[in-house]
């Protein structure tokens, strides 16, 4: 039987995605690189994590490649709601392609004016709670993550006043991740997005110095998807009816159905879109053809397919 | 911005330095100096990010018509790969990237500096200088003889030209840097251009504002992607209004700058400031893996 024909559209409970590849926060800007790829061959685009006001970010050096990785750490640099409204969104409007916007307080008040100023734009499809942000309120700048109180308190308020679906973006948090995953939902979170950078450290051992001005980066790429892999399958257990947007280290198609095994019901790409903005789009193709090869219908179809180790009981 | 697949008409050894010689037409129209290319590495390989270069030539007319030249220094991963690559192989290029010098409109008499890899860029701006009836002379360094880049095509090209290498082993002992004021005085540079390690642009830079030139700077900074997105080549601009400064881009509002708008110390890492929280915390790790 050759007649299946899969299609490629992901309904993420409500966010409808025309592919299941999105561009990962920090992946695309507008303009650049984004010149090089067709957008409306994108899933979605998930913008740089915005702030209220412009963010300078941190000193130079703000990156280091290590192992199949990308050590990196910019401070949020970012030019603020007002100028995204202003130039970037439009572009991406008009593109067509559905926008998620990443917003990254350093206060719940933040959090929530960031709402308010985003919550009306057609083109924006879902928020993206990050919560790799510096909890500047009560955190002593740790990320809101790092406490399952103030985690909480921020996914709830922005979902309550949220009328968008509103995405918690975690990092691979142990021993409490499922836990956390679950009183985000529970405080309102439509579906979550995992994984966040994994903190690391370079070392310039001729100069005797961190590599990065921070000096403790985000490591991204590859090196981190057995990471994230786990992340995503732990959470998607536990949770098989939450909406999950796997990250971390997909470059491949062969990567995002791994992905999906787990228990993503779709996937961003980050930092492949920095060696080629057109990665998705390769991506979305692989996925495809899986798809054709094992006959099945849609990415939907393998979502949480894996099946128990051998041997198992 | 074009992305092409490229093929390697030669590599050529040059002191430390390999040249490449590429096909890339749709590159090489636009191509001006200053702006850069970047080359996707192997994909066979470790995940790596693609290595970013100066444009050195970008023919348009003639037998070479069509192609683009850049230099590769071996320091890694990347670039020894490069170095090692034969002719009809093929490179994923992008380019060209960022932006490029300014000719002056009325000025005549250009003063080019540069050390290093530096030369690359520098010496495409000497020719397309010459093609505009400007005056060039050129101040050319490096660590050793070695890392000279091209003395023989700078003197062909440039009215006068001195060399300064920090070993000695070729000109004067010392940087580029500490010729300024002579060669200044000896050609009457009214315009400044300069490439290659930050401590000799910051001096060019000192030295520029002191005396009321005007130059421009080609950067070097870290850079993950080379094409806006990745924000992590800043550099430390002061705005035009006085009004602070601002982290622009070496891969789009760069690579060429005016270096007097340019904090150097706040660059160089020499000014303490509160950075931004680092990315440090999380997660607490008590069970591995859970």
């Amino acid at each position: 039987m050759a007649g299946v024909k899969p299609a490629v559209v992901v309904d993420l409970a409500g966010v409808v995605c025309p592919l299941p590849v999105l561009a990962a926060s920090g992946g695309l800007a507008p303009g650049g690189g984004a010149t090089l790829v067709d957008l409306r061959r994108l899933g979605g685009v998930v913008t740089r994590g915005l702030t209220l006001g412009p963010r300078r970010g941190g000193p130079t050096p703000r990156m280091a490649e290590t192992p199949a990785g990308l050590l990196s750490w910019t401070g949020l640099q970012n030019p603020g709601v007002e100028r995204f409204l202003l130039e970037d969104l439009p572009r991406l409007e008009q593109a067509g392609v559905p926008v998620v916007v990443s917003i990254a307080g350093s206060s719940v008040e933040e959090f929530l004016r960031l709402v308010g100023l985003l919550q009306h734009r057609p083109a924006i499809v879902a928020l993206e709670v990050y919560l790799g942000a510096p909890d500047e309120e009560r955190g002593r700048g740790r990320p809101f993550a790092a406490r399952l109180d103030r985690a909480v308190e921020v996914v709830g308020a922005v979902a309550r006043m949220s009328r968008l679906p509103v995405f918690a973006k975690l990092p691979y948090l142990e021993p409490d991740l499922v836990e956390t995953a679950r009183a985000c939902v529970r405080a309102g979170a439509h579906g979550l997005t995992m994984i966040d950078g994994v903190p690391g450290l370079a070392v310039d051992a001729d100069r005797l110095r961190p590599e990065l001005a921070s000096p403790i980066g985000l490591l991204s790429g590859p090196a981190i998807k057995p990471i994230a892999l786990a992340a995503v399958h732990r959470v998607a257990q536990e949770l098989p009816d939450v909406p999950i947007m796997g990250v971390g280290g997909v470059a491949t198609g062969r990567d995002a159905v791994e992905f999906l095994l787990a228990g993503a019901w779709a996937v961003q790409v980050g930092t492949a879109m920095l060696v080629d903005p057109a990665a998705p789009v390769e991506i979305a193709r692989g996925i495809l053809a899986y798809l054709k090869e094992k006959q099945l219908e849609s990415p939907a179809a393998l979502r949480g397919r894996l099946r128990p180790p051998r041997g198992a009981p | 911005m074009k992305r092409i697949r490229a093929e390697i008409l030669s590599v050529r050894r040059l002191g430390v330095y390999h040249t490449l010689t590429i096909v890339a037409p749709e590159v090489a129209e636009r191509a001006r100096p200053g702006q850069f290319l970047s080359v996707a590495m192997p994909p066979d390989r470790v995940f790596l990010l693609r290595r970013h270069f100066s444009i050195h030539q970008a023919s348009r007319r003639g037998g070479w018509a069509g192609t683009l030249e850049f230099a590769v220094e071996s320091q890694g991963s990347g670039t020894e790969w490069l170095a090692e690559a034969r002719p009809h192989q093929f490179l994923d290029v992008i380019g060209p990237l960022g932006t490029a010098f300014a000719y002056p409109a009325r000025l005549t008499n250009c003063l080019l500096v540069c050390e290093g890899r530096g030369g690359a860029p520098i010496s495409f701006l000497a020719q397309e200088l010459r093609a505009r009836g400007k005056r060039v002379d050129m101040l050319i360094g490096g660590e050793t003889q070695d890392h000279v880049f091209k003395p023989i095509e700078a003197k062909r090209i440039a009215q006068t030209i001195r060399v300064a290498t920090a070993d000695g082993s070729m000109g004067d002992r010392g940087s580029v840097a500490d010729l300024l004021p002579e060669m200044v005085e000896a050609t009457g540079a009214q315009v400044i251009y300069a490439a290659g390690p930050r401590e000799m642009l910051r001096r060019v830079a000192g030295f520029c504002v002191e005396r009321r030139i005007p130059s421009q700077v080609v950067v070097e900074e870290r850079m993950a992607c080379g094409m806006g997105q990745c924000f992590t080549c800043v550099v430390p601009v002061a705005r035009k209004d006085g009004s602070g400064y601002d982290h622009l881009r070496a891969c789009v509002e760069g690579p060429v700058f005016n270096p007097a708008r340019i904090l150097w110390d706040r660059w160089m890492g020499e000014v303490a400031e509160p950075a931004p929280t680092p990315p440090e915390g999380f997660p607490v790790v008590r069970s591995w893996p859970g």
